[in-house]
């Protein structure tokens, strides 16, 4: 259950000096562990845990129509459940609008960074061509899943390969799969949220924070060159974020891009 | 092709690699994680709590509620997300299952939710799931008078096997596949589940229950040792 006032204030007072309760400093994540391949009868899986909070994705591929506008293209889909194992407050039922929100905000992300090649996921123009299915589910819910679930679904596209495809009988064959991995491009979308408490702004929170935070800012952000670009971005939260709180994000986001990101690269690239 | 090896090369009574450990929700009461081979299941309890909807409680006992969840990416060709019939079931036999190993007087009004996730499915996961659930309600210091221990028995042409993967659950030749998932009380022998699917005589039946019997003894084994806290894992 939500937490009562008094916490709320002692983490809020807390991040007036820069501090938080678990000892992290604001824009410090807790540990983020990556795993690959945790189903193996999933095009593509990944389990990431980043403190207590624990998400496993998979990657189904399948073959249908093109939509009409884009004829040549493969097309993708991303599904999330907060499922009642996860937490005490989660009941069950088709997903919410919380679980809806996740989804489409790392939908997002992978679909405007570029990460996807989708004219190389194109079987037979108009006809035929590879559809790309995510399934994101929290296992345990202690803050921050949007950055968990964003992070799960790219490591699940990069570990994922092609199933077998039938050309004559123009079908999938299901459970047997070849080696080629799915055309991916190296504009690879990071997200982080910051949330903004008052006393402050901070990433990562864990249950609590989270239940403190009043506002929040998504950022995807991918960097194929120098450049950081933001292919997405997602406000949430009843109050307010003024210009200069935005601005303090972005410039923070950079930072924690470049401090964190080479190093979960480096663990993705291994599981290759 | 008669049917005199099992396809992974087991013996007839040999249980598939376990993999098993508790503690893998740390928002949960209990939860325990086990895995049958390829078949991986985890299980989350959360309770007793109050029970709502109100005109489901009963002033003298409480009440078991399972969710069955296998994810969409478990299987080879993808699952509809969300509850469909058979999960629905599989729920229902789940809680029948647990249900009478718990003294559920100890908790008028209230319910305790088991919630299981199928990771990775390769036939059994009913029985995965169980033993999973079993041993999350363990966990969460639930008074249980016994433990349960669930496997899936098959009658593969006419072998009677043990624990059997979704290439034997397929067999077409000779008699077919039968395919009977048990769940049994650890001191009583007490069947607290059983289905079947598939044809068998009356006399291989109890040839059958003598399987579950072995099966589920060494199962046990594994779940009294995991719930002391041993991590298990013969699966590479």
């Amino acid at each position: 259950m939500e937490i009562p006032n008094i916490n709320k204030k002692q983490i809020a007072n807390l991040l007036k000096n820069g501090k938080r309760l678990d000892g992290r400093t604001p824009f410090d994540y807790r540990d983020i562990s990556i795993e690959a391949g945790i189903s193996e009868n999933a095009e593509g899986s990944a389990r990431v845990k980043i403190g207590k909070t624990e998400v496993i994705v998979g990657v189904k591929m399948g073959v249908q129509e093109p939509y009409p506008d884009h004829e040549d293209e493969g097309t993708m889909m991303v599904g999330m459940e907060f499922n009642p194992i996860c937490g005490e407050r989660y009941e069950s039922g088709p997903p919410k609008i919380n679980a809806i929100e996740v989804a489409r905000v790392v939908d997002r992300g992978i679909r405007e960074s570029g990460f996807i090649d989708w004219k190389k996921l194109c079987i037979k123009e108009g006809e035929k061509v590879w559809c790309l299915m995510i399934d994101i589910y929290c296992v345990n819910d202690d803050g921050s899943v949007l950055d968990a679930s964003a992070l799960g679904a790219v490591t699940a596209l990069r570990v994922a390969r092609f199933p077998e495809y039938d050309e004559k009988e123009e079908r999938v064959k299901f459970g047997e799969f070849t080696k080629n991995p799915l055309p991916l491009t190296d504009k690879v979308p990071f997200t982080i949220t910051f949330h903004k408490i008052e006393g402050g702004i901070l990433v990562d929170p864990n249950r609590n924070e989270e239940d403190t935070s009043k506002a929040r800012m998504t950022f995807a952000i991918s960097s194929p060159k120098k450049e950081h670009i933001i292919n997405a971005m997602q406000k949430g939260g009843l109050v307010p974020i003024s210009t200069k709180e935005l601005e303090e994000m972005t410039s923070q986001c950079e930072k924690i891009y470049e401090s964190i990101y080479p190093d979960i690269n480096k663990k993705i690239e291994e599981f290759k | 092709m008669p049917y005199t090896k099992r396809p992974d090369k087991r013996k007839m009574d040999e249980l598939r690699p376990i993999k098993t450990e508790i503690g893998v929700v740390p928002n949960a009461d209990g939860s325990a994680l086990f895995a049958f081979g390829k078949t991986l299941a985890i299980a989350a309890v959360y309770g007793p709590k109050h029970l709502h909807p109100q005109h489901m409680q009963k002033p003298d006992r409480g009440l078991i509620r399972c969710n069955y969840n296998m994810l969409p990416f478990s299987v080879t060709e993808r699952a509809r997300p969300g509850p469909s019939r058979r999960s629905k079931e599989i729920g229902l036999i789940t809680e029948n299952a647990l249900s009478g190993v718990v003294d559920l007087t100890r908790f008028p009004s209230s319910v305790i939710d088991v919630e299981i996730l199928i990771i990775q499915a390769n036939a059994s996961t009913r029985c995965a799931g169980i033993n999973a659930a079993a041993m999350a309600l363990a966990h969460a210091g639930i008074v249980m008078k016994e433990m349960v221990s669930s496997v899936s028995i098959g009658k593969i042409d006419d072998k009677i096997v043990t624990d059997i993967i979704k290439e034997e659950e397929d067999w077409k030749e000779g008699e077919g596949a039968t395919d009977i998932p048990f769940t049994m009380t650890s001191n009583s022998k007490d069947i607290t589940h059983l289905q079947l699917d598939g044809n068998i005589s009356t006399k291989r039946l109890k040839e059958a229950v003598e399987a579950a019997k072995k099966a589920c003894e060494k199962i046990l084994d594994y779940q009294t040792r995991a719930l002391k806290g041993e991590k298990i894992n013969e699966i590479n």
